[in-house]
């Protein structure tokens, strides 16, 4: 939960020479990485520089060309995101990822649907749909999402923010062990994007560290701990945003100023 | 009011067709008089739209998932075909013969599936090929001929027990007709309340959001032309209750007759809405339309005018109310 | 492009003498479907002629009943084939007149077989079952056997589809003249006043068509005595419809064609009286005829009287009456086809 000090801590995702190419182009050079328990890290970096590979390469979505990756200690090989979900990573998408058609409780539990205990749940296999009710409004409730009165409309209907929110319970409810956010407020405005930051705070609190992918520099200055700056493939400084401006963080990120004080 | 209409249509799209069926009903209560409106003739009117419903489930499903079945009526005719040779020219045992002509089925279906998911091609595409394939198979494996009622009643009742009737209610019902409805029962529940059915539901609406949610969407996909395959045997079945003889030139137009109940009845040929209760609705409202036309005496081609008006209307109404 | 030079001139040799290759002669037979046995078996009575007069038979077929553009590429392909006859069933007998012209103008021998063009001399000659007639002798037979009680007949008139097509109409009108029903138009299905006349309604010529067609008649008028229908399949779907509600011995059922399905029918006491075609027949004749053309250029005579030739109809039945040629369904059994 604090903030500094982690000298003494362990991280919970660890990246070391991570490399990836395609063919001839290098997209990870090198690239290291740490997440430490309880906090926000920032990932910046221009377009090109390899942040959305080296996320797909922690979430489970592709497989590193060399390197490693350590989660709680232990190298692990994620064969495909199922894999590092299934480990307690979680992977919020760019475009949500969420079925419109459905409502609110059945994307929550799409692909883990909770059954009735009896009969009715083994031989019938039905869906125990009181109980996830229950819990999605539990769980929805907990990360102060609770404007969305009627669980059971379909997810087209909601806002951007609102799908958002969605999502982000989805990655919370499974008692997920991290988080990984690429870009929540690209598509969406001041009032919506605030609700999305203040609920990055929320599971903060909660104990769920989250790693903020975005090119969004006010979003990263108001809720990150740490941000890891990514450039050429590689990660080029740790800053931390009360010790460095935006400014600061954007010269690193284009190479005007060669990072000096990283962490 | 056009606003709650909406609103209340949104929420409940079975709604429309149902609204449409009863409008019909009434019309042709007004146009064909007693006749129509006589139990009898209504449950007359389930019986001829028994055959068509049980491929509109098969075609429902697979419709859920983005993809499409030409071959739906092919499987059924094959399955029909290979039930009736082997119990009545080659003597097999009826129960182990209509045991064999569902597995036919299902294969036929199985293959849909494996072109679709292992091989990535696109639903049109694979059931057109294996719809003219599937004919040809049946109507090598059947020689072209009819097999006879009166042979099938000798050799093989059992195969024609979904056309015996059963007094219900003052009319009589088929044990064809009922087996239909208590399958639309069996698929709505699947459907609704098993996770099978949401990641049917979810695979058709948006693959990738299923697949990135855990949902083996490759695995469904199988699954829904298998089980449609495995249906359209039963459809099969069915059929040799209904004519009684096993016809291999029976149910040359089913596909599209399939698809026009599945759109009728508002499921969107897009993938991940639309209901089986909705196709239910729709078969019966062509059913109630062919019959009440026959009725009124009106000349066969106002049939087909009529259901490809009802096919329009269909589907301008599904658009107006999927707007958000 | 000097390298390809030789290859180039190999290939056009090779197609070349590929064409000129074959000295037997060619004669195409056309079908309506593949799936309707009345064609296949007619298709195996050309191939076994051909086979024994040694004739390079190409065979075609529509896709479906009423496919006619399959057809007109048919012919187009047999006339680029070099082909010396083409015998036609036609799904839609106008419009396949254009595509028969052309050929007919390039030399091509044309006989209609079973269904007469329309106009009919858009063909060198037809090979057909005069269908009027046939239609005739049915419905003398039907009245015939109901006797007194033909002139409170209830008629219900399962015909073959919305188009209408030379081959429904004929059969259709024939019986009712037969029956002894003023026809009005004898080129319009439903014209008639007569009030013995329930309905028309259509059966695609299949089982399921005849039984949905039964049950709506059916239900305008529960005392239906007499069915015509256009072909046994929809006479088999129609008595299923009878059997259902427990008439299947008060009603008189009469048909065409003469399948052994429809024979065996008739002797199972479901079709009342059939009336046979010769689709082989058909076919053997046809193909001889196109042997005859190919060696001295004649063209086919019709039968006497007629316009075309006739190749004839047999009433199955095994309730004859008076005045009526009938032959035995047991007999009819040897005879049939399919």
């Amino acid at each position: 939960m604090s903030r500094g000090g982690h000298a003494t801590r362990a991280p919970i995702v660890e990246g070391r020479g991570l490399v990836k190419r395609f063919g001839r182009v290098t997209a990870l050079d090198g690239a290291d990485f740490d997440l430490y328990p309880g906090e926000v890290l920032g990932v910046i970096g221009d377009n090109g520089a390899g942040k959305s590979t080296l996320i797909k390469a922690l979430s489970g979505a592709l497989a590193p060309d060399a390197g490693e990756i350590r989660f709680e200690g232990r190298p692990v090989l994620f064969k495909n995101p199922l894999e590092a979900r299934a480990a307690g990573i979680e992977t919020v998408y760019q475009d949500l990822a969420v079925a419109p058609s459905l409502d609110i409780v059945e994307n929550l539990f799409l692909g883990r649907e909770r059954r009735t205990p009896g009969i009715l749940g083994t031989v019938f296999r039905r869906l125990d749909r009181e109980g996830m009710q229950r819990e999605a409004s539990r769980r929805m409730s907990e990360l102060g999402l609770l404007t969305v009165t009627d669980l059971s409309q379909a997810v087209e209907t909601l806002s951007g923010g609102q799908r958002q929110g969605v999502a982000v319970a989805r990655a919370a409810v499974f008692g997920s062990r991290v988080i990984i956010m690429d870009e929540p407020t690209a598509a969406l405005g001041v009032s919506e994007s605030a609700r999305v930051l203040e609920l990055i705070r929320t599971v903060r609190r909660r104990g769920t560290p989250i790693v903020l992918v975005s090119h969004n520099m006010p979003h990263v200055w108001e809720v990150a701990d740490r941000i890891h700056v990514h450039r050429l493939g590689r990660r080029v400084a740790v800053i931390r945003p009360d010790t460095h401006s935006m400014t600061d963080g954007v010269a690193i990120m284009t190479g005007a100023v060669v990072a000096g004080g990283a962490e | 009011m056009l606003d709650r209409l909406h609103r209340f249509l949104h929420r409940h799209p079975p709604a429309a067709p149902g609204i449409v069926l009863v409008l019909a009903v009434a019309l042709f209560g007004v146009l064909a008089g007693n006749r129509f409106l006589q139990p009898f003739n209504l449950s007359l009117v389930l019986q001829q739209v028994t055959i068509i419903g049980f491929l509109a489930v098969a075609q429902t499903l697979i419709i859920l998932t983005a993809g499409i079945d030409l071959s739906v009526g092919a499987i059924m005719v094959l399955s029909s075909v290979v039930m009736g040779r082997l119990a009545v020219d080659f003597g097999w045992s009826p129960g182990l013969a209509l045991a064999l002509g569902l597995a036919v089925g299902a294969g036929c279906g199985a293959a849909n599936g494996v072109f679709v998911t292992r091989f990535r091609l696109p639903p049109f595409i694979v059931t057109l090929g294996t719809w003219n394939v599937f004919l040809a198979l049946n109507l090598w494996y059947s020689r072209s001929q009819t097999i006879r009622s009166q042979d099938i009643e000798s050799a093989a009742p059992l195969l024609q027990w979904a056309g015996t009737s059963i007094p219900v209610l003052g009319t009589r019902l088929t044990v064809g007709s009922l087996l239909m409805v208590v399958l639309f029962g069996a698929v709505w529940y699947a459907l609704n309340w098993t996770a099978w059915g949401k990641h049917v539901y979810a695979t058709g609406d948006d693959p990738r959001a299923a697949r990135l949610a855990g949902v083996r969407t490759d695995r469904v996909l199988l699954s829904v032309y298998v089980v449609g395959g495995a249906i359209c045997a039963v459809a099969g079945w069915a059929l040799i209750g209904r004519i009684g003889s096993v016809s291999p030139q029976a149910g040359m137009t089913a596909n599209l007759d399939s698809i026009t109940a599945v759109v009728i009845g508002g499921t969107s040929l897009f993938g991940g809405r639309g209901s089986v209760v909705g196709t239910f609705l729709g078969a019966l409202i062509v059913g109630v339309l062919r019959n009440g036309l026959a009725l009124s005496g009106v000349d066969v081609l106002w049939q087909e005018f009529g259901v490809g008006l009802l096919i329009i209307v269909a589907v301008a109404l599904d658009q107006w109310i999927r707007r958000v | 492009m000097r390298p390809r030079r030789p290859a180039f001139a190999a290939l056009t040799a090779l197609l070349l003498a590929a064409s000129c290759g074959s000295s037997e002669t060619v004669v195409g037979l056309i079908t309506k479907s593949n799936t309707n046995p009345f064609f296949v078996k007619m298709r195996e009575g050309a191939e076994a002629t051909a086979a024994e007069l040694g004739l390079d038979l190409r065979t075609f077929a529509g896709r479906y009943d009423g496919d006619n553009d399959t057809q007109i590429q048919a012919i187009e392909n047999l006339v680029a084939a070099g082909a010396t006859a083409i015998l036609l069933a036609a799904n839609d007998p106008q419009a396949i007149v254009p595509a028969v012209r052309r050929a007919r103008e390039a030399g091509v021998l044309v006989i209609a077989i079973d269904t007469p063009l329309d106009p009919m001399d858009a063909a060198d000659a037809t090979f057909s079952t005069d269908n009027f007639a046939t239609g005739e002798l049915i419905g003398q037979w039907a009245t015939a056997t109901l006797g007194p009680r033909a002139a409170q007949a209830r008629i219900a008139m399962l015909n073959l589809n919305p188009n209408a097509i030379t081959v429904d109409v004929a059969r259709d009108q024939g019986f009712l003249r037969g029956f002894g029903i003023d026809v009005r138009d004898p080129n319009v299905i439903g014209d008639e006043q007569d009030p013995r006349i329930v309905g028309h309604d259509v059966t695609q010529g299949a089982e399921e068509g005849g039984r949905r067609a039964m049950e709506n008649l059916l239900q305008r008028d529960p005392t239906i005595d007499v069915v015509y229908t256009v072909n046994e399949p929809s006479a088999a779907g129609a008595y299923e419809a009878l059997r259902a509600v427990g008439r299947e011995d008060a009603v008189t059922i009469v048909s065409v064609d003469g399948g052994c399905a429809g024979v065996a029918n008739v002797k199972d006491g479901v079709i009342g009286a059939t009336a046979m075609q010769f689709p082989v027949l058909m076919a053997e004749l046809g193909v001889r005829a196109a042997a005859e053309f190919a060696r001295t250029g004649a063209i086919p005579e019709p039968t006497q009287g007629l316009a075309f030739y006739d190749t004839g109809v047999e009433l199955i039945t095994d309730r004859p009456v008076e005045g009526i040629p009938a032959t035995s369904s047991d007999d009819g059994l040897r005879k049939c086809w399919g």
